[in-house]
């Protein structure tokens, strides 16, 4: 099979993929969420999970063209325009998948036009149409050569706007005053370092995959820094996940939940240890910062281990966090027919985990098209003495 | 060319003429018939919104009132669940009780943990002075009104749930399936989020909420509603005379609805 032909198989797989999203959104609008896992009690669900990855990991992607146009690494330079192309299809996907799972996605249009100005919600329309603007120009500015002078100007304002923008996902969850599982000022620097690890996770299986497909090697100076960082990231992740936990566990009203995430609750705890703790973090730590191991399946491996726990944690942290029920009475036992006092049980259904990989789906095409259309390929220059 | 020809095409041009005008006439009559086809039921259809709405709702909500429901729980019986079926039948709600189901108003039985001391009462939109469900709404879709009811704009809201993630009370459903019979007053629709309105159409003809009728009329009188701005309401003199809480009070939401005895 010649690459072209590989091309559009990729294109059609992606396709297919995205379609059966587009199917799922259309059967939900047509007979109502009654058809999803998602109730009155757990609102949000597995489309959320992937949106949030999606957009999260968005934001996370652009850190590799930040560190080469911001602070001008060598190593860093070349994977710019891969990073920008990125970030623009994950958002894209994420956006897709938030869009189609709204009550009412034909109103769309009303979320543009009717702004309540203290909602994060609402920031979130801004941050996000600004993000796609942003990282076109600044992609405009990496491509066009007259306009390279610029790349460094609009890098900055990227970087600022990214950080806002994670702030802002974080936010969406930290201003919940009622719900134990978030209502916490420490969810946006949380979301921040999430990102950055998950964000070069998704980079590095791209550039992994673009790397063989053409033939290429990465050398093994630059292959040894980007895994070490993701290491560093994952570490700091995993770091804000703990103090998250601590900082609950020492409130003696936050003890029951923790209770649940932790020890109790069923498969939240479960995905939570061996999911995130374990195999999305502590082993891809393993994988890229041990001596003798960080060889490029180890880090490909390590990334994917990373996008995995990525999964988990967020379905433990948006699922498991509402399955939780709310305490209106502290220090009551409660009961009643709409689930007070009970913890829900969420059954994920095909139609949102087809919404969901609909996502991933769009993102993997706009992903493909970009590089075969345009130059998007990292290529290092051996004469760069790049610092090991 | 002679006069007669010139005279015949004068003829033939000013009928010709007659004829365009004839038929712009009869394009104009008939454009604005069909545009009358369009509109008219539009306008029938406001006709009927005004002649729904009661006197009065023009000038909008009395920004001085603050309509507000105490709850006796000493009064409220364990098992009766008269003001659930009264909202349910008010508001064209089913009567399911599955997790995807809208409750707008549900009996809650509490036990105290550490005392055994137990209650029943029901918990329903709490219509807060600062509601969360506002602040976080995108489009604006959930608002509060000057008297102080917490209501959902079914035009304008987008289903996104976040204003149930935001909610203390667990007061707002989502319509998770499409809807058939509703009632007049109560427009609902698949796809959006919704909650008690305190029977805003009742209270604007000057009338109560449906359930605190129906628990008068189980002759329980556990529910009370009022003005709480208003110091001569019954509801104003009762939370002045007798301790009462509000839910969830370390949250400083200022909810409408109080309860006594918990």
């Amino acid at each position: 099979m010649n690459r072209t032909h590989l091309y559009y198989l990729l294109l059609a797989l992606g396709g297919a993929v995205t379609l059966a999203g587009l199917g799922a959104a259309h059967v939900m609008d047509e007979h109502g969420h009654a058809i999803t896992g998602m109730t009155n009690q757990v609102v949000w669900g597995l489309p959320h999970v992937f949106a949030i990855f999606l957009i999260v990991a968005a934001s996370g992607v652009l850190n590799v063209a930040s560190v080469g146009s911001v602070f001008g690494d060598p190593v860093y330079k070349p994977r710019s325009r891969l990073s920008g192309l990125l970030c623009l299809a994950l958002l894209a996907g994420g956006l897709m998948v938030l869009m189609l799972d709204l009550g009412r996605p034909d109103r769309v249009i009303v979320a543009a036009t009717h702004y309540n100005f203290k909602s994060v919600f609402a920031w979130n329309v801004f941050l996000y149409s600004g993000m796609f603007a942003i990282v076109a120009l600044y992609l405009w500015t990496m491509f066009e050569r007259r306009h390279a002078v610029h790349t460094k100007a609009v890098g900055v304002a990227a970087l600022v706007w990214r950080f806002v923008l994670t702030t802002g996902t974080g936010s969406i969850f930290g201003f919940l005053v009622a719900r134990q599982a978030y209502q916490s000022a420490l969810l946006a620097p949380l979301f921040i370092v999430l990102s950055f690890a998950w964000g070069l996770a998704v980079f590095l299986v791209a550039q992994s995959v673009m790397y063989a497909w053409n033939g290429h090697v990465l050398p093994e100076t630059v292959r040894r820094r980007l895994a070490r960082l993701l290491g560093v990231f994952v570490g700091g992740g995993l770091y804000l996940v703990a103090v998250y936990h601590l900082t609950n566990l020492y409130f003696a009203r936050q003890g029951a939940f923790e209770a649940f995430i932790l020890r109790d609750g069923g498969v939240y705890p479960w995905l939570f240890w061996a999911g995130y703790v374990v195999a999305g973090a502590l082993l891809p730590m393993l994988l890229v910062l041990h001596p003798r191991l960080g060889r490029p399946r180890c880090v490909m491996a390590a990334s994917l281990l990373v996008i995995a726990g990525a999964f988990a944690l967020l379905y433990v942290f948006i699922i498991g966090g509402q399955a939780y029920p709310l305490d209106i009475f502290p220090g009551y036992a409660v009961t009643s027919s709409f689930a007070d006092g009970a913890i829900e049980t969420y059954r994920p259904s095909w139609p949102e985990l087809l919404l969901g990989l609909g996502g991933v789906g769009a993102a993997f095409v706009l992903t493909t098209i970009g590089v075969h259309v345009l130059d998007f390929l990292p290529r290092d220059d051996e004469s760069v003495g790049v610092k090991a | 060319m002679n006069t007669g020809d010139t005279e015949a095409r004068n003829d033939d041009a000013s009928g010709a003429r007659e004829a365009l005008a004839g038929r712009r006439a009869f394009l104009g009559i008939a454009a604005a018939g069909a545009g009358g086809a369009l509109l008219a039921p539009g306008i029938h259809l406001i006709e009927v919104a005004q002649a729904a709405a009661p006197a009065g709702a023009a000038q909008g909500a009395n920004p001085k009132v603050r309509w507000g429901l105490l709850i006796d729980t000493t009064k409220c019986a364990s098992g009766c669940n008269e003001c659930v079926t009264a909202c349910q039948t008010e508001n064209g709600l089913g009567t399911g009780t599955s997790p995807t189901d809208p409750q707008w108003i549900r009996k809650v039985e509490i036990k105290e943990i550490k005392t055994g001391r137990t209650a029943s009462l029901p918990v329903m939109c709490q219509h807060c002075a600062e509601p969360p469900c506002v602040d976080v709404c995108p489009t604006g879709a959930s608002f509060k009104r000057a008297d102080g009811i917490v209501l959902v704009d079914r035009h304008i809201c987008i289903g996104c749930r976040y204003c149930m993630m935001a909610c203390p009370y667990k007061a707002r459903s989502f319509v998770h399936e499409p809807l058939a019979d509703q009632k007049p007053d109560v427009p609902r629709g698949k796809g959006c989020v919704e909650s008690c309105t305190l029977c805003v159409h009742r209270v604007d003809r000057g009338g109560q909420p449906a359930c605190v009728e129906a628990c008068a009329k189980a002759g329980h009188h556990a529910m009370l509603f009022g003005d709480l701005n208003d110091p001569a309401s019954e509801i104003a003199q009762r939370v002045r005379q007798v301790a009462t809480t509000q839910l969830r009070a370390d949250l400083a939401v200022d909810p409408g609805v109080r309860y006594a005895g918990l």
